[in-house]
């Protein structure tokens, strides 16, 4: 049995403005993610990596092709239902964390299933685990500006992990992170994938990559080359 | 490997005398690559015994002269051609063979470098592999895992290297310099010419 696709782009265009200032900043770009799955995005900046990211997590409608996350094609989902898809499915680590400054480290991460209409005890202690995971729970009761940028990072993270997300974007996720620390991160990452969730991770950083089963790589809005490593048989069953 | 596989590249561009052969790697390494004459001497001879190179005494000055045969030139390229496994022994090799390489004609030295950034991103993809397998808290496992730490950031290293070198040949394409090297002038035994810049 193989496990199933969550994450599937099929021949994804998406053009930035017109006429002069037409941008193709994807040209056709297909991919198919399974649960379990992890594939890293590299290419050099400008080449598409971020539009690819956020026309998968729903936050751009593609120009043309279709998109589908855990067997919903997005572009045909109401407003109302992409919202939810969005909040309840898929985990979104944004290039500058995108954390709101009034509410502390833990309501931040807490906010996601609260908004879902989970009580706030259980969001709250939800979000305790999550942030336990990154190894930054002594920070729940900061506020944004308290706190460093790698450990907003963490947080933003911790975020996407929260609750039963089927589905993990990152876009450049330890981009302010020394070595070390991103080493931590990916780790979390990985075990969380290996629980079942589908991920794209776009980074520049080879080694944080080489988490990855797959790795693409993006030049000027196309995919062009494909790095596999071999499929760990107790992931993706005998076929 | 890197000096018998530098002395069979050169020699897929024309017959050389030891001390030209030494010359031409020097200088087409960048004058890097210091190889002893002696080293030559006795890497042609281990060559000449496998079949890869002949030697005939010919010119006056009684110098011999070495010349590939198909065998060494079928080395040569697959030398050339094949990516490197990554590890500390080859650092130096990569080095030397892509700059080598840059310096024969016909060579496609695109596909070249992005073969090997396949090959080294698979080598990083390995180790990391073995990695996430292995157990941080089994101190029997520590001494493993610093090799393999600095085997990681040496892949990384040569990685984001492949990647800059791409660039810098890709513009130096564009201006239209081909900095391909016909072989230079025989040298005089015991006195290597100049190089003149
Ligand atoms: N909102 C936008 N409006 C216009 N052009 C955009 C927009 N977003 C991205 N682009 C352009 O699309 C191309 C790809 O950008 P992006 O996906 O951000 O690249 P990357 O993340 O790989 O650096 C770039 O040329 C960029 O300038
Ligand atoms: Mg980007």
């Amino acid at each position: 049995m193989t496990a199933e696709v969550l994450i599937e782009l099929i021949d994804v265009q998406k053009t930035y403005g017109n006429g002069e200032n037409e941008v193709h900043a994807l040209r056709g770009a297909s991919l198919q993610v399974r649960a379990g799955e992890l594939i890293a995005i590299m290419g050099a900046s400008g080449s598409g990596k971020s539009t690819l990211l956020t026309i998968a997590g729903g936050l751009e409608v593609p120009t043309s092709g279709d998109v589908r996350i855990n067997d919903h094609s997005l572009p045909t989902l109401r407003q109302k239902e992409l919202a939810r898809l969005r909040r309840q499915t898929i985990g979104y680590v944004f290039q500058d964390f995108n954390l709101i400054p009034s509410l502390t480290v833990v309501e931040n991460v807490a906010l996601p299933l609260e908004l879902d209409g989970m009580n706030a005890r259980n969001a709250r202690r939800a979000a305790t685990d999550s942030l336990e995971s990154m190894g930054i729970s002594d920070l729940a009761k900061r506020f944004p500006d308290e706190i460093s940028g790698g450990q907003r990072q963490r947080v933003a993270i911790a975020r996407s992990f929260v609750g039963p997300r089927r589905v993990l974007l990152a876009d450049e996720p330890t981009g302010a992170l020394d070595s070390k620390t991103s080493e931590s991160v990916i780790r979390a990452m990985r075990k969380r994938i290996d629980g079942g969730l589908a991920g794209i991770l776009v980074t520049h950083d080879a080694k944080l990559a080489a988490w990855a089963d797959r790795i693409l790589v993006i030049r000027d809005g196309q995919i062009v080359d494909e790095l596999k490593t071999e499929l760990r048989p107790e992931q993706f069953g005998a076929n | 490997m890197s000096v018998k596989a530098s002395i069979l590249a050169v020699l897929t561009m024309g017959a050389c005398h030891g001390y030209q052969l030494r010359q031409e790697i020097e200088s087409r390494t960048g004058g890097t690559w210091n190889i002893n004459v002696g080293q030559i001497y006795t890497t042609l001879d281990r060559l000449e015994r496998d079949g890869l190179v002949e030697s005939n005494l010919t010119n006056v000055d009684g110098q011999t002269t070495y010349r590939i045969t198909k065998l060494g030139r079928e080395e040569a390229e697959a030398w050339l051609t094949n990516p490197l496994t990554t590890g500390p022994e080859t650092k130096n090799e990569l080095a030397n063979k892509l700059a080598l390489a840059v310096t024969i004609p016909g060579l496609d030295i695109a596909e070249l470098i992005h073969r090997q950034r396949v090959q080294t991103m698979q080598a990083l993809q390995g180790l990391t592999k073995a990695k996430r397998e292995s157990n941080l808290d089994d101190p029997n496992e520590i001494p493993w895992l610093l090799i393999a730490d600095l085997n990681i950031f040496n892949c990384e290293a040569e990685l984001r290297w492949l990647e800059h070198i791409e660039g810098t040949l890709a513009k130096s394409a564009a201006r239209d310099l081909n900095p391909s090297q016909d072989l230079l002038a025989p040298a005089k035994r015991g006195r290597p010419a100049r190089q003149e810049n």
